[in-house]
């Protein structure tokens, strides 16, 4: 009786923090035109196509494809405070942001660079392994930063990335 | 944005099943009047650029193609041509490509190097690049256990690294000593040409230029600084100038006893 | 044929069990620690480099497969030749074959310079690629020796274990061939391009994997306190005599036909004289201590008759085997390769015609090392939880023939 009190607490107390701060992950808001076929499809499917393309391209040699990952960051790149693109060791990358979610690692950018052209990915702090996972912003260490970050109110974006 | 709009791609199997379903759905009555001038203005700027830096260089105009079996490319190397002291080209396909020396050549990327020769019984000295042959039967393509090392319909050796699980024995089967590993994590690289580490790499003979009309950078470089040692071309149209010069005047090809038939030959080579 | 009265049992774990298991426990633990490393920052860390490609860990991992293979010979000599005496550790010798191919496999996937694409690597790929052939006859002889194995262990009739057994031993050889063909089809280097690669592998397994065989038997048996008669051990010691012959054999026609060829005179000149470090290991290590060495403790009568043969000579042999394969690994690339013939490269910005360089790292060897642990785990694993080992090796419960 006692145990089942006590696994009713755990779950509200889950239940309260959800209201308080959305565990989901903040998509930053993309420029540019939606894709035609919509934010559910691109979620699902994007690898695949990606995977297709870079055949296309490398294979076959088509480059007019225009859907290259340069052609992402046109459209898809987050900056950082002084307005710079970030890169894929920071958290708010936009690949970065559902990917650290879901847990899925990214192989990309071991070799692609993570943001457009011209952007002077060595300046950018801690960024001497693009590929590797960054730690997460927060003053007190890993866990107690990424804590910091979830407890944020859910942002207006939220609802507009189509959830 | 001309964005793959699914109604005008011819239909694969390779593209997912949404696609495809999309695909029936969709009518050129979705493209914006902003898609129709950026496609507009991208067809333009394809068509006369190739046509303007092939011609500069002595290539053969060639539209901005995709791998055609119908060309192979090739370079010729004028020996004679090529000075000492000049790392043009080298330094040239490290600027295109964001590879950089750091004094380790051992652990460095090794695209395209300079090396000179003296011949052991005359004694004459010549100076020359050298880099991945791109040959017809390359033994770097034939080891690869997962088929990262490939040649292209044009004949253009390339290292797919989304394949590549970096087990090196490609550097062990070249006799060129063309390729080298990636030792250390990489930032900063350019968009067109992607490395990484844990990945094999060599000369790509500027695949992102050639398949957009265009010529590698060492050959743009070693004109650009007046010698003119390499020149660029398909080695399959008996017109363009590389075929041309071969017919003409005496050329050589590393290691011919190997039967690799290189696209890469050196003339005035002694 | 003879009954068989041979009980398999398992070793118990006794305190010098669990201190053996915990150091190679402590072996495998450092070679994650340096995978994790090397991963982190590249193959900077390592001592390899773009001329020397292969080091260390392939050293190692080579050595374990080609050991692997020559591990089966016990249990091939009872099932398909159908010598009796070698009944009793057939199922020892299968297990073996497995844990180190298994050890060796772990090195050379662990060295690879994406092993997070072991999956790729599992799921594409070349036919023309000898690499590619050896995943399918690696992951094969996995699966083969494990239905061999299982025949043995079962109580079916002895004469499926004679056929399992053959396809064993046929898969054996098609596995060392390709091997050795990993070398022996690379047409640039002068090392290598060789068709004597294959035999020369095959001889090695022989000869490696029956000395491997023997160190790990009277290892399990002094372990678990069994006895190991001196009949069986003296006609392992003889039968290894004759192959670390048929090595030294295969490895002078080598380098004879070698420097026969004007082609290869410049290698053969430094593996044999002025390789430095090469030289050293191939003359006195390779030949002396891994060829000679062994051939006389066995064949010299006060030595013969001791309690301790063959144990050394197994050790020299295994000494020797990882010098060889150093040799033809790492001494076969240090050797420039020949991209200019008839012509003296005075410069060039990639060390073209010098000899290179290779320093191995610490990481390395610890991962080499590493393999060979797991390996030895994985035996001792199933020695203890499965029924491998005979209970008895003296005369009196051998099987004579």
């Amino acid at each position: 009786m006692a145990r089942l009190a006590a696994f009713l607490v755990f779950v509200l107390s889950l239940a309260g923090t959800a209201q308080a701060g959305s565990l989901l992950p903040e998509i930053p808001k993309a420029t540019g035109e939606a894709h035609a076929e919509g934010n559910e499809f691109w979620r699902k499917n994007h690898m695949d196509m990606m995977q297709h393309d870079r055949d296309l391209t490398l294979r076959m040699g088509e480059r007019d494809i225009e859907a290259s990952l340069k052609e992402c960051f046109e459209c898809h790149a987050v900056k950082d405070d002084h307005g710079t693109p970030v890169t894929y060791s920071n958290d708010k990358h936009f690949c970065r942001v559902c990917h650290d979610y879901a847990a899925v690692k990214v192989d990309c950018f071991m070799c692609h660079r993570s943001t457009p052209d011209g952007v002077d990915e060595n300046a950018q702090e801690g960024n001497s392994h693009a590929g590797l996972m960054s730690r997460p912003e927060g003053d007190a260490g890993e866990v107690a930063g990424y804590l910091e970050r979830v407890k944020r109110p859910a942002r207006r974006n939220m609802m507009e990335a189509g959830e | 944005m001309k964005f793959r709009m699914p109604a005008e791609k011819p239909m694969d199997s390779k593209q997912p099943p949404a696609a495809r379903a999309q695909a029936k759905k969709t009518n050129k009555a979705e493209m914006t009047r902003r898609d129709l001038l950026r496609s507009g203005a991208a067809v333009a700027t394809a068509t006369l650029a190739p046509g303007v830096t092939l011609m500069a260089f002595g290539g053969s105009p060639a539209e901005a193609a995709a791998a055609d079996a119908g060309k192979r490319w090739g370079l010729l190397i004028d020996v004679s041509k090529c000075q000492e002291d000049c790392n043009g080209c080298v330094q040239a396909c490290s600027e295109e490509n964001g590879w950089e020396s750091t004094g380790h050549p051992e652990t460095d990327a090794q695209w395209i190097r300079k090396v000179t020769l003296k011949n052991t019984a005359t004694g004459h000295t010549q100076s020359m690049p050298m880099m991945c042959q791109h040959c017809e039967s390359p033994p770097c393509v034939d080891v690869c256990p997962t088929g990262a090392s490939m040649k292209r319909a044009d004949g253009i050796v390339l290292v797919d690294k989304h394949t590549c699980i970096g087990c090196r024995y490609c550097m062990m089967a070249c006799p060129f000593k063309a390729r080298s590993f990636v030792h250390e994590p990489v930032v900063n690289q350019k968009s067109h040409a992607p490395r990484g580490q844990g990945t094999v790499e060599s000369c790509t003979l500027c695949v992102h230029r050639v398949d957009k009309g265009g010529t590698p950078a060492c050959v743009e470089a070693c004109a650009a600084a007046g010698h003119d040692a390499i020149i660029f071309g398909d080695l399959k149209d008996p017109n363009s100038e590389i075929s041309k010069r071969l017919a003409e005047y005496p050329s050589v090809a590393l290691r011919p006893d190997l039967n690799v038939n290189p696209g890469v030959r050196y003339s005035n080579f002694g | 044929m003879a009954m068989d009265r041979t009980i398999y049992r398992e070793i118990k774990a006794t305190g010098g069990v669990w201190s053996l298991a915990i150091l190679l426990g402590a072996f495998v633990a450092a070679a994650m620690g340096s995978v994790i490393y090397v991963e982190h920052h590249g193959h900077i860390v390592t001592g390899m480099n773009n001329s020397v490609v292969w080091g260390l860990p392939h050293v190692f991992a080579i050595f374990l497969i080609v050991a692997a293979s020559g591990a089966l010979n016990a249990a091939s000599i009872a099932s398909v030749f159908g010598q009796a005496p070698y009944k009793p550790i057939a199922r020892l010798s299968a297990v073996l074959a497995m844990s180190l191919l298994v050890g060796g496999l772990a090195v050379l996937v662990l060295d690879l310079g994406r092993p997070d694409r072991l999956l790729v690597a599992m799921t594409t790929y070349n036919f023309k690629s000898i690499f590619s052939w050896n995943i399918y006859l690696y992951t094969g002889f996995l699966a083969v020796v494990a239905a061999y194995l299982f025949v043995q262990m079962s109580r079916i009739d002895y004469k499926y274990v004679r056929i399992v057994g053959t396809a064993a031993f046929l898969w054996r050889l098609a596995l060392t061939t390709g091997t050795g063909s990993i070398f022996g089809w690379l047409v640039a280097r002068p090392g290598y391009d060789a068709a004597i690669m294959a035999p020369l592998f095959i001889a090695m397994s022989f000869s490696f994997g029956l000395a491997m065989f023997i160190l790990v038997l009277t290892m399990l048996f002094k372990l678990s306190g069994r006895k190991f008669g001196s009949g069986l051990r003296l006609r392992m010691g003889n039968l290894l005599a004759l192959f670390a012959a048929a090595v030294l054999y295969f490895t002078i026609v080598q380098h004879l036909t070698a420097m026969y060829a004007a082609e290869h005179a410049g290698f053969e000149r430094f593996i044999l004289l002025e390789g430095g470090h090469v030289t050293f290991l191939f003359w006195v290590v390779q030949v002396l201590i891994g060829g000679i060495l062994p051939i006389a403790l066995i064949y010299l009568p006060t030595i013969r008759d001791s309690d301790s043969e063959p144990v050394w000579a197994s050790v020299f042999v295994v000494i020797g085997g990882l010098a060889q394969v150093y040799v033809i690994v790492v001494g076969g690339q240090l050797y420039p390769m020949e991209v200019f013939p008839g012509y003296e490269v005075t410069a060039s910005a990639f060390g073209d015609g010098e000899i290179a360089s290779y320093a191995p790292k610490w990481s390395e060897v610890v991962l080499g090392l590493g393999g060979v642990a797991i390996s030895l785990l994985a035996v001792g694993a199933a020695a203890k939880f499965l029924r491998i080992l005979p209970t008895n090796l003296t005369e009196v419960n051998v099987p004579q023939d």
